[in-house]
């Protein structure tokens, strides 16, 4: 009896499934979950289609670009439209918006530069994030092409190829950017072992303390006489 | 202010709610403590208990409050805080950055107690916005060296087997990151405030990861959000496999918009950049992708030039949230010296405050859970003659690691490592109450 009324159960729940509660994708992706032999119990397979979609991750090896090239002059003329009211014509960096070129030799200063041809490890960084994530507001919304032609032209601001370079999916790979092998792992645990200290002082552990800096002095925290509460 | 009793009446020896802790110049902090021009005549609220010329207007007469019936049950379906609590609020620096979008707004920490914070005052870290997404067209992709590349819903998330509600401290990798050069930001809203304290709902990373089965090759997994910023970070195998969470609630309820809803990575103890707001896909790998947060930020730069990358774990820390700068001191006499402490290594097992600006030390008291990778509360209860101080404290953790000096740190780091800053605070407690961050030598 039981058996029956759990196989009952089963073939009322596949009823329920396969043609009532399933939304439009799984009815038409039910031939294919058909031919898995073991489909899951939770989720369902992932359609060739839809990670294609999602997929837009690019490595420095030049894993997950896109076919397609773009030049340093094309670039320029992307740059300038999508590109330049935030980081500025040459990638000089408008207001507090970042930096993208120059900065070379800065790097141990006061005042650090950190852009992609002073900073970043990776060329297929800039790939990466202007695929996705920019313009700023607009992202995802330019071709291929044109991210190779902004990568080409970003790479050109910065002394790294040529005016007349195109970069290609082909070529992406072999652009080395100067900084990368300044990037080490994190090392804490060595160069830091002195922080593990089993008794730190508790009495006398210094000489007379004075106050050698003042956060008042510089007056940059935010006065809100009048905070906007949250609670109106 | 006015005589009447009422709701907005407040004793003699309190501070104007309005007033409380958020004005943060000085005129605004002379005012607060009831120490401007018109405040002279009656004397200072340091001056100790007066004894009283006559009866409390707050007793005689009896208040309205307790005469009048107050509100429904239902006035407010999802409550608030008190109206007198209406500048304990999220806050952000507008200099830090370019736009609201990818700005940050810091945790009201001055005004916060025990080890949870609540759910609207976490703070709040975006690069691309707020995304706002139906959780009916929520989606969970997991791909690249697995089995069988899936999809989940959230629905498929939410029964799935071996839910399990977890707190940890989430602090961005750059909390404190404008403290490097020296004292900047007044009050520890600002200084420490990129940190929350959250119980999390969700499933194992592992579960849904050996759902979908990772190859022998795999041995890093890319975590992308879906917001306007796509944020992604690289995430070892061996940590996802070990204690990351996918977390559909916080604090008991569905995560709040600006924290992810419906769905965030959870990765205990690492810096919370890691921590993907509105998870949308999980890639499997056989290396970093080296994603921008991954190289042109979070990265910390040494005097030497070169960078440190991927340091995930966040170093033991500590900071006394009261008195600081947004919570003086405001009475002689009986004192509590309240803090928070955590470490990204494991669990809290000691703090201790300094009076004197690090020369002697007392162990504080922890008070309610020590849980490894949650924020832990300390107090230390003190008599306070009036005199200055230099408020300190310092966090150990059961690894043996004890929070370092900011001197110490620059002396490894320098000073251009933005990154990672858990250097002791000293709060400068003035002999009419008034803090202020400085730094001691």
């Amino acid at each position: 009896m039981w058996k029956s009324a759990e196989a009952l159960l089963a073939a009322g729940m596949a009823t329920l499934i396969g043609v009532t509660a399933l939304p439009a994708w799984a009815q038409s992706a039910a031939p294919h979950q058909k031919a898995s032999a073991s489909a899951p119990a939770l989720g369902r397979p992932a359609l060739p289609e839809e990670i294609a979609a999602w997929n837009i991750d690019v490595r420095p090896d030049g894993e997950g670009l896109p076919e397609g090239h773009g030049s340093v002059k094309q670039g320029e003329a992307v740059f300038l439209q999508n590109c330049a009211t935030c980081h500025g014509e040459f990638g000089e960096g408008a207001g507090r918006w970042p930096v993208l070129a120059g900065g070379q030799g800065t790097l141990k200063s006061d005042r650090p530069e950190k852009t992609i041809g002073s900073f970043w490890p990776y060329a297929s960084t800039a790939f990466d994030y202007v695929r996705r994530a920019m313009p700023f507001g607009n992202n995802q919304s330019l071709s291929a092409d044109e991210t190779y032609a902004i990568v080409a032209y970003l790479l050109n601001l910065n002394d790294l190829v040529p005016e007349d370079f195109v970069l290609s999916k082909e070529n992406f790979p072999k652009v080395q950017l100067p900084n990368q092998p300044n990037f080490y792992e994190d090392d804490r645990e060595t160069t830091e072992k002195a922080f593990w200290k089993s008794n730190p002082c508790m009495k006398d552990c210094s000489g007379p303390v004075h106050v050698t800096a003042r956060a008042q002095i510089l007056n940059v925290t935010p006065d809100e006489d009048a905070p906007k509460g949250n609670l109106e | 202010m006015s005589q009447h009793s009422g709701p907005g009446q407040q004793g003699p020896e309190k501070m104007p709610s309005g007033t409380r802790a958020a004005s943060l110049s000085r005129r605004g902090f002379l005012s607060a403590l009831g120490m401007g021009a018109g405040a002279a005549a009656g004397g200072s609220a340091l001056a100790g208990r007066a004894l009283a010329a006559g009866p409390d207007p707050n007793i005689v007469p009896v208040p309205e409050w307790s005469k009048m019936l107050g509100a429904g049950v239902n006035v407010n379906p999802y409550g608030k805080p008190s109206m007198f609590e209406k500048d304990v609020v999220r806050r952000e620096v507008e200099w830090l950055t370019a736009s609201r979008e990818s700005s940050v707004s810091f945790t009201p920490l001055y005004a916060l107690d025990g080890v949870i914070t609540p759910n609207g005052l976490c703070f709040v870290r975006h690069h691309g916005g707020e995304a706002e997404i139906d959780p009916d067209k929520y989606r969970l992709m997991i791909h690249g060296l697995v089995d069988k590349p899936l999809v989940f819903t959230l629905e498929d998330i939410k029964r799935m087997p071996g839910r399990v509600n977890r707190a940890y401290f989430l602090e961005c990798a750059a909390n404190s990151g404008m403290e490097w050069r020296g004292a900047q930001l007044n009050g520890c809203q600002f200084t420490h405030g990129m940190i929350h304290n959250v119980f999390y709902t969700g499933i194992p990373l592992k579960t849904l990861l050996d759902m979908a089965g990772v190859q022998a090759k795999g041995k890093w997994v890319l975590a992308e959000g879906a917001d306007a910023a796509v944020m992604t970070r690289s995430i070892p195998l061996e940590k996802a496999m070990k204690d990351c969470l996918v977390a559909f609630a916080m604090n008991g309820e569905a995560l709040r918009p600006e924290q992810g809803y419906p769905v965030r990575l959870v990765v205990p103890g690492w810096e919370g950049n890691m921590w993907v707001k509105w998870l949308r896909r999980l890639k499997v790998g056989d290396e970093p992708w080296q994603q921008r947060e991954e190289t042109s930020k979070y990265t910390d730069l040494l005097a030497d030039g070169r960078s440190r990358r991927f340091t995930f774990v966040m170093d033991a820390k500590s900071v006394v949230t009261s008195p600081s700068p947004q919570a003086p001191l405001k009475h002689k006499g009986p004192n509590v010296i309240s803090g928070i402490a955590w470490s990204g290594r494991g669990t809290i097992k000691r703090v201790d405050v300094s009076l004197d600006g690090g020369r002697n030390w007392t162990t504080a008291r922890i008070e309610g859970p020590a849980m490894p990778m949650a924020m832990t509360r300390f107090y230390l209860d003190f008599d306070w003659a009036g005199d200055e101080l230099m408020v300190q404290s310092r966090a150990m953790d059961d690894t043996g690691y004890v929070q370092p000096t900011k001197n110490e740190l620059r002396a490894v780091r320098g000073t251009n490592s933005i990154y990672h800053n858990n250097g002791i605070q000293t709060w400068l407690v003035r002999s009419n109450g008034e803090t202020e961050n400085v730094e001691v030598g």
